[in-house]
């Protein structure tokens, strides 16, 4: 066989791995967190409204982590202010934040945050007075923290479980799949293991 | 070899404008049916009017039926014009869907809102459909193709809008343009801004 041909399968090989990793490496672009991994390292700033900071438990100041959070289970919601899916779940997500909120054995354990992909801060504030959302909305204006996890579409659904000794790992990282307050929260509650621990 | 090194190295880079937009078109419910035309130069068009100019009347066909003209609002309300470039486009796609949970910000400012692209009426549906319910007339200046972004300065050279705002207020006057590049969303908070301007 001609050597060239035989090197054909080679070129395409290259071909293929070149078109999967040369975005990545250009730019350099991360997959979305999967189930078992730990959250890339990603900054959230600390909310000004007082009450969001005593809900998530941080301290006054610039910058947080999600393991910071005081709680077992965080829930993070990916959306954006301009998309309609967000905006039509926006009910639904504030009452599973109300059923967490509501019963006594979850409200300490479970939390909620919304990061609003490419919204600034007024952006959020619209958002967040439009749906009158409750828990804290973190803007991620400059698409930072929306690059470090995948550049996912919205809305986008995290799940992490933070252990006693301050390690964390996503149990859950999935797109859309939001079919109301109560499933969702059966659910995170079995995948987290809160549900074998009541 | 070196032809397939070439193929390679081309289609490398192609990939990586294939997936360098994504972050633009975030919503899940436009799913996989936006068209990445990839980085386009940010203006390509030259103002034909200036803040000052009393707006150039026309009249336009609506998506929901009849047509609609810039002077029917004369003494009655603030006109925000939002050309956006194309309709199943990332940014524009991203862009109304915002000023539609606003309604009240552009009622407090006696303002209302009219969209315009160069797509014909029938794309303009099924593409404003995927936004739920929209408060603002959309309009088509399909035909003649672009003439009003034209007599507005903003028709790029291969026949789609800049990404602008004019704001117009009751009598007609231009009090704004943001000639916005064309890959990125504007700021809510500017057109905000503005409309308070001329709410006051």
């Amino acid at each position: 066989m001609n050597n060239n041909v035989k090197k054909i399968p080679i070129a395409l090989a290259i071909l293929a791995i070149s078109l999967v990793l040369l975005p990545s490496l250009a730019f350099g672009r991360n997959l979305p967190p999967v189930k078992g991994a730990v959250l890339p390292e990603i900054n959230l700033p600390v909310p000004e409204n007082a009450a969001h900071r005593n809900y998530l438990g941080v301290e006054s100041g610039t910058f947080f982590k999600v393991p910071q959070i005081k709680a077992r289970v965080v829930i993070i919601e990916i959306f954006s202010m301009y998309c309609p899916y967000c905006q039509k779940e926006a009910p639904e997500i504030n009452r599973l934040y109300n059923l967490i909120e509501g019963d006594p054995d979850l409200k300490d354990k479970i939390k909620l945050i919304g990061i609003g992909a490419g919204n600034s801060s007024f952006e959020v504030g619209v958002f967040e007075k439009k749906y009158n959302v409750p828990f804290p909305l973190i803007p991620d204006e400059d698409f930072s923290i929306h690059k470090c996890i995948g550049e996912v579409r919205t809305p986008y659904f995290l799940g992490v479980k933070i252990n006693d000794d301050g390690k964390h790992q996503v149990f859950y990282s999935k797109l859309g799949g939001f079919k109301g307050a109560e499933p969702f929260l059966d659910l995170m509650l079995k995948l987290s293991g809160l549900k074998g621990e009541e | 070899m070196k032809k397939h090194g070439n193929l390679i190295l081309t289609l490398g880079v192609i990939s990586v404008f294939l997936w360098s937009a994504t972050a633009f078109c975030l919503s899940d419910v436009f799913k996989n049916n936006i068209y990445n035309p990839g980085l386009l130069k940010p203006t390509d068009s030259v103002l034909k009017v200036k803040v000052g100019d009393i707006a150039p009347d026309f009249s336009l066909p609506s998506v929901s039926g009849g047509r609609i003209s810039l002077s029917q609002y004369r003494g009655k309300k603030n006109v925000v014009l939002s050309f956006v470039p194309a309709a199943w486009t990332p940014v524009c796609s991203d862009q109304w869907p915002g000023y539609n949970i606003v309604k009240d910000i552009f009622d407090r400012n006696d303002a209302i809102l009219l969209g315009i692209t160069v797509d014909n009426i029938p794309t303009l549906f099924a593409w404003t459909n995927q936004m739920g319910t929209l408060w603002f007339p959309v309009l088509s200046d399909f035909w003649p193709h672009g003439a009003v972004a034209d007599r507005f300065g903003v028709l790029r050279s291969d026949g789609v809008s800049e990404r602008t705002l004019f704001l117009i207020d009751k009598k007609g006057i231009i009090q704004y343009i943001g000639v916005n590049d064309i890959n990125k969303r504007p700021r809510l908070e500017i057109l905000v801004k503005e409309l308070e301007r001329l709410g006051r």
